[in-house]
């Protein structure tokens, strides 16, 4: 009579034993990892954990999937108690868990969740083996497939057993009532005797185990390691501003990471959490148009190199096949140069993922090596030669960047000269694209006609760094930075007001004043308080169809959606949505210093595919866009797509313009 | 193999150029100095020959004002020695005649085996500094070279001619080459790496005596040119200035 | 060349005499009959320039009979023998020099620097000077005579055939090879119209904008420096001076600046038409029609209009 129990015994511990082993094998490599902490502001995570572990909040935003997993999340911790009772009445026979193993209102909780798991669970095998959607391209689908179907197994030998358990006068909750799906599924062997039910009794009990225990040695080796570590990594999540960029890490004076050991611990966590998901793939604009980038390959791959390499770093004796990975280069081997510069740093991923795994920051570490190897188009390093000298990508002198204030009476303040409310920071492209002139005056007349007291820097603004930060050239931004923060600090204003997201992102959360610091708003803001509190009179009602673009570095990095919108409809505008708008905005492709770099590899460009969006939707006269990058990219695109006649990109401050 | 490159700074064509007083020179208050395209271009080639060969790269220049910054650029982009030479009047400008017998007398201590500057800079009035420099030291020079060989320890030179036409010639060393353009763009080195530069490095200080500016012609005017003829413009937007276009080719009979 | 030493002895009332040098190569001298009179040196080591062989022959040449002035082109050949000839010599350099004038019996030049953007003036100094020369100054039928070399000529024009000096042995610098560009799809001297493309066209994507225009028009593509130099486009494209000479009934300057270097690739053409963003660009003052315009904005409309006025 004992040999169950000890069978059962030996079976658990082996499990544990190898469960735990791998998940120290894991835990070993990750110490190779870069110190980082001490992590703060707990209130803040623990409700983070709440929403979007126990909520599953972002996982609706696919919402049948996302519905699907909820139940199977759900599922699996209602149903732990009972996996506890499986193992340790196999232990100690006759063993019944206290309290939960007898509450009737949890039984009936378990019965039903248990069929609503199956169900999701078959939903899941429909997506892996019918559906196949893209984004599961490159992940591991075989073992997504093993999981889902471990997981009925489970299920279905549950409810067998306890079904089988009450005809057998087991149950440990006597009133049928409230196991309702395991007494109907018991009856359907109600005419067996009852050895043959004990006998029946076992086999599931045993498939139930085995499944289980195997399931628990699976979890360290792939993507249902996230089952463990992804309370901990959305605990951990970065609460930083999402526009600010951690500080570069330095290695015996070289910037940027060329070796996975270079990131930190809890860089290597977010790639153990990873669940192959493809969420952040299917946004991703690069992706879409045909570039070799994908985020989640990009982590799958990081996560498969840590593992490789950590092995071979200790492994005792260097053979050759060892030493083949250690001589890998982490840039160049593992994630090829143009997966790291196709990136557009629109954050489309990081805000997808839903276990806030961060795909952007290591891009940038790697790129910043890359470019201390010169591993970088020949246009981008001209783009950077120019920045570096002149102050602006245009390779333009810095005298000619007010020249599109010419004719514009009176003469805008010079703000370095006499003090003025807000401080106008014009930004490379509205100063010097000569497409983008007229814009920038309009944006000067509508200002004026707003009563806003502001003023230009004139000759003393560079580029923000935005974008040559997250290029990777960390000491040209720095060198902006001061260059700006320099002349600055020499002026008076209450606020600093931009038309341009990026220099928005960068002025607001990565420059450092000391104290000092004003609030920076983007134009949009500035309109929507001056139309609200009656200081820009509207004089007509547009009467247009519109749709607006989320910029990337306005929306999803700073969570301005609605001042747009609001200035939009005050002007008489009806606003139609593009099916990917807020949140969901699908990046023009300029970014991250893309602008800068050369197309090669793209099949359709990011720009395109958005108005083909913006094309589908009923009747929309305008293309409404925030950004002047933007402005640029669209009005290129609309041309190829060839449906000049159909829609026509405005910029807002046209709009508002037209109105007053 | 030991290479020189000297550098020579000259007006940035970005800027406007502007007149001085007198009417015989330019106006160089608000003038942007830059070091010449085409000895960037010397430099990248020299680096390059550094990585495929070894030896070492020494740039100098004279001191014309704000040249620090280039020179520190230079050692981290690769360059060994950074060599500065100040003198009387070299910040006003001084023609390719008196800066080649300054870089002799600078170049008496520098051993090289090799020169390599740009083959003209863009405010050359007196011949260039490369091929003066070597007809004063005595050595060969070719010029309009796209590329540079070394083969059996002798140097083998690109020299671009007219029509697309190469020559690749024999050259004896020790010699001055006049690059054209290097076998790759100027390298761009990261700004943290330069930053460095200038707390590691030093530049090497010299004097040099006064400039002899002799060997060059009088200036007696200046100016910038009022072109006869300019182009007649077209005005308005992509739409009305391609419709004119249109109808220019029409009238001049090229739309057949 | 030829012209401007034409007006030069013209006005100072001395003699033109052109220096040929090369190998078997007597023929070409009656090309130079703008001279009073042509100097003809052979020697096997001048059969290819080469910059030693060169320089000491000239130099050599100079010593012996030094004139007011000696004019060289400013050309890749021209520029590797002037500073040395100069130096060695001890005689004054001019550069970049576009035309000669003889004023109250004072001879003057004006040269061009900046990129086009400035032009220099001022005396010629004695007693001999050096001077390069570059084209744009003088019509090419300035400097030449017209007519097969006929028996009255040969009077005006005699030809010496000296003993070359000796030093032309030992030379340090020897040709090892002719490299021919490679030989392209399209011959662009022989095209009547020519899309030619410059750093205005940011990227090397947009081409296909420049291939569509040409195609409409029914011409071809050419390049300035740095589309070749960035490999865009093949050598064979290059239209300036290290490229070729075109004479195109149309030539359509794209984002090209106009820098004497491109302009001396298109010295006379019919029609010329810039588009720059930058109003004070040199090619402005060479083209006949001009817009401040994007071209990549520009590129596709006018594609488009053309297609149509053709009746497409």
């Amino acid at each position: 009579m004992l040999i169950k129990p000890i069978i059962v015994l030996i079976a658990f511990l082996a499990s544990l034993t190898v469960f735990g082993y791998r998940l120290y094998g894991r835990f070993e490599h990750m110490r190779l990892g870069q110190p980082v902490g001490p992590f703060a502001r707990w209130g803040d995570r623990i409700k983070a954990v709440v929403v979007f572990v126990l909520g599953q909040r972002r996982l609706f935003r696919f919402p049948t999937p996302g519905l699907a997993h909820f139940f199977i999340f759900w599922g699996f911790l209602l149903l732990f108690p009972t996996i506890a009772q499986a193992i340790l009445e196999g232990i100690f026979p006759g063993f019944v868990l206290p309290i939960l193993g007898t509450f009737g209102p949890l039984a009936l909780l378990q019965d039903v969740i248990a069929v609503i798991v199956a169900v999701a669970v078959l939903y899941g095998l429909y997506l892996r083996v019918i559906a196949q959607p893209e984004r599961y391209k490159g992940s591991h689908g075989a073992e997504g497939i093993l999981v889902l179907t471990f997981i009925l197994i489970i299920m279905l030998s549950l409810l067998l057993m306890n079904g089988l358990r009450r005809n057998l006068g087991e149950a440990p909750i006597e009133a049928a009532f409230w196991q309702p799906v395991s007494t109907a599924v018991g009856s359907l062997f109600v005419g067996l005797n009852e050895a043959m039910q004990r006998a029946l009794y076992e086999v599931f009990y045993w498939v139930h185990l085995g499944v289980l225990l195997v399931f628990l040695t699976l979890l360290p080796g792939g993507k249902h390691f996230h089952i463990v570590t992804s309370v901990f990594n959305v605990f951990l999540q970065n609460l930083e501003a999402r526009g600010k960029l951690p500080p570069a890490p330095q290695f015996g004076g070289v910037a940027g990471v060329s070796k996975v050991e270079q990131f930190t611990w809890r860089r290597m966590l977010d790639w153990y959490t990873c669940t192959e998901c493809g969420r952040c793939q299917e946004v991703c604009p690069a992706y879409a148009s045909g570039l070799p980038l994908s985020p989640k390959l990009l982590v799958m791959g990081l996560r498969a190199h840590l593992f490789e390499r950590g092995t071979a770093l200790q492994g005792a004796r260097k053979n050759a096949s060892l030493q083949a990975v250690l001589e890998k280069r982490l840039t160049g081997d593992v994630i090829a140069d143009q997966v790291l510069w196709a990136c557009t740093t629109c954050y489309a991923c990081d805000q997808e993922c839903p276990l806030f795994i961060e795909h952007i920051p290591p891009i940038v570490d790697m790129r910043r090596y890359l470019l201390t190897q010169q591993r970088a188009d020949a246009m981008l390093m001209s783009a950077l030669g120019n920045l570096r000298r002149y102050g602006n990508s245009f390779g333009k002198s810095d005298r000619q960047r007010a020249m599109w204030t010419g004719g514009l009476e009176p003469r805008i303040k010079d703000i370095r000269k006499e003090p003025a409310h807000t401080l106008w920071f014009v930004g490379d492209y509205a100063s010097y694209s000569p497409a983008l002139t007229e814009i920038t005056q309009a944006t000067a007349r509508v200002f004026r006609q707003a009563g806003i007291d502001f003023g230009l820097l004139y000759d003393a603004e560079r580029n923000a760094g935005n974008d040559a930060r997250r290029v990777g050239e960390e000491g040209l931004f720095e060198l902006l930075a001061a260059k700006n923060k320099a002349a600055l600090d020499k002026c008076q204003y209450e606020e600093i007001v931009t038309t341009d997201p990026h220099s928005y992102n960068t002025l607001k959360h990565e420059y450092s004043f000391n104290g000092k610091a004003r609030p920076v708003y983007h134009h949009t803001e500035v309109l929507d308080r001056a139309i609200a509190s009656g200081r820009l009179p509207i004089r007509r009602q547009l009467g247009y169809t519109v749709t607006y673009h989320d910029p990337c570095y306005l929306g999803r990095y700073n969570g301005v959606y609605d001042a747009p919108r609001r200035v939009l409809n005050a002007i008489g505008c009806r606003v139609v949505e593009m099916p990917r708008n807020r949140d969901r905005s699908l990046c023009c492709g300029a970014g991250g210093g893309r602008i800068w770099m050369e197309e090669a590899g793209v099949k359709e460009r990011p720009a395109e595919n958005r108005i083909r969006e913006a094309l589908s939707l009923d009747g929309a006269q305008y293309f409404v866009v925030a950004c002047p990058k933007d402005v640029t990219m669209y009005r290129d695109a609309v041309k190829t797509v060839g449906q000049e006649r159909i829609i026509e990109i405005k910029d807002i401050i046209e709009l508002v313009e037209e109105a007053l | 193999m030991d290479i020189v490159v000297p550098i020579k700074f000259v007006p940035d064509l970005v800027e406007e150029m502007e007149i001085g007083e007198s009417g015989k020179a330019l106006d160089r208050t608000f003038m942007r100095l830059i070091p010449s395209e085409q000895d960037d271009h010397a430099l990248e080639q020299a680096l390059l020959l550094k990585e495929r060969h070894g030896g070492t790269v020494t740039v100098v220049t004279l001191d014309a004002g704000d040249v620090d910054e280039t020179l520190f650029t230079a050692v981290a982009n690769g360059a060994d020695r950074a060599v500065k030479v100040r003198g009387e009047g070299f910040d006003k400008g001084i023609n390719n005649h008196a800066a080649s017998a300054v870089l002799q007398e600078a170049l008496k201590d520098i051993p090289f085996d090799l020169i390599l500057t740009g083959t003209q800079a863009v405010d050359d009035l007196d011949g260039s500094v490369g091929p003066l420099l070597a007809a004063r030291l005595g050595l060969p020079y070719v010029g309009y070279i796209t590329g540079i060989a070394l083969e059996d320890g002798k140097v083998v030179a690109r020299k671009e001619y007219p029509g697309g036409m190469v020559a690749e010639m024999e050259v004896a060393l020790p010699a001055v080459l006049g690059i054209q353009a290097a076998e790759k763009p100027p390298r761009y080195v990261v700004t943290s790496l330069v930053l460095e530069a200038m707390k590691t490095a030093t530049i090497e200080e010299r004097e040099a005596g006064g400039a002899d500016c002799s060997g060059a012609a009088g200036v007696t005017r200046v100016y910038l040119p009022q072109a006869a003829e300019r182009a007649r413009m077209l005005e308005g937007d992509a739409n009305q200035v391609a419709d004119a276009l249109v109808a220019l080719l029409k009238e001049h009979r090229l739309l057949s | 060349m030829l012209a401007a030493g034409r007006e030069l002895a013209d006005g100072l009332g001395g003699r033109l005499t052109a220096l040929l040098l090369g190998h078997n190569t007597q023929e070409l001298a009656a090309t130079l009959g703008a001279a009073d009179s042509v100097t003809y040196v052979d020697h096997a080591a001048l059969a290819d320039f080469t910059p030693d062989a060169y320089q000491r022959t000239i130099a050599g040449m100079i010593k012996e009979d030094p004139p007011r002035a000696v004019l060289i082109g400013h050309t890749s050949m021209g520029m590797d023998v002037a500073c040395s000839v100069g130096i060695q010599l001890g005689v004054p350099l001019i550069t970049s020099c576009r035309t000669i004038r003889v004023e109250d019996g004072t001879p003057r030049y004006v040269s061009v620097t900046c990129g086009g953007k400035v032009m220099v003036e001022g005396e010629i100094p004695g007693p001999t000077c050096l001077v390069t020369m570059v084209p744009g100054g003088y019509k090419p039928e300035a400097g030449r005579r017209e007519g097969a070399p006929d028996p009255s000529t040969w009077l005006r024009t005699k030809i010496y055939e000296l003993a070359p000096p000796t030093e032309l042995n030992d030379l340090r610098v020897s040709l090892q090879r002719y490299v021919e560009p490679e030989a392209g799809d399209v011959d662009i001297t022989r095209e009547s119209i020519l899309v030619s493309v410059g750093r205005g066209i940011q990227q090397q994507d947009n081409l296909k904008l420049a291939e569509a225009l040409a195609a409409a028009l029914g011409g071809a593509v050419s390049a300035s420096r740095p589309i070749v130099d960035k490999g865009w486009l093949p050598t064979s494209r290059l239209v300036g001076k290290s490229g070729k000479a075109v004479k195109p009934r149309l030539y359509l300057a794209l984002g090209i600046s106009g820098a004497p270097e491109h302009m001396e690739g298109v010295p006379d053409c019919e029609t010329l038409i810039a588009i720059n963003t930058d109003e004070r660009a040199p090619i402005f003052d060479a083209a006949r029609y001009g817009a401040v315009a994007d071209v990549l904005k520009l590129m596709p409309v006018l594609t488009e209009k053309i297609k149509q006025a053709k009746g497409g």
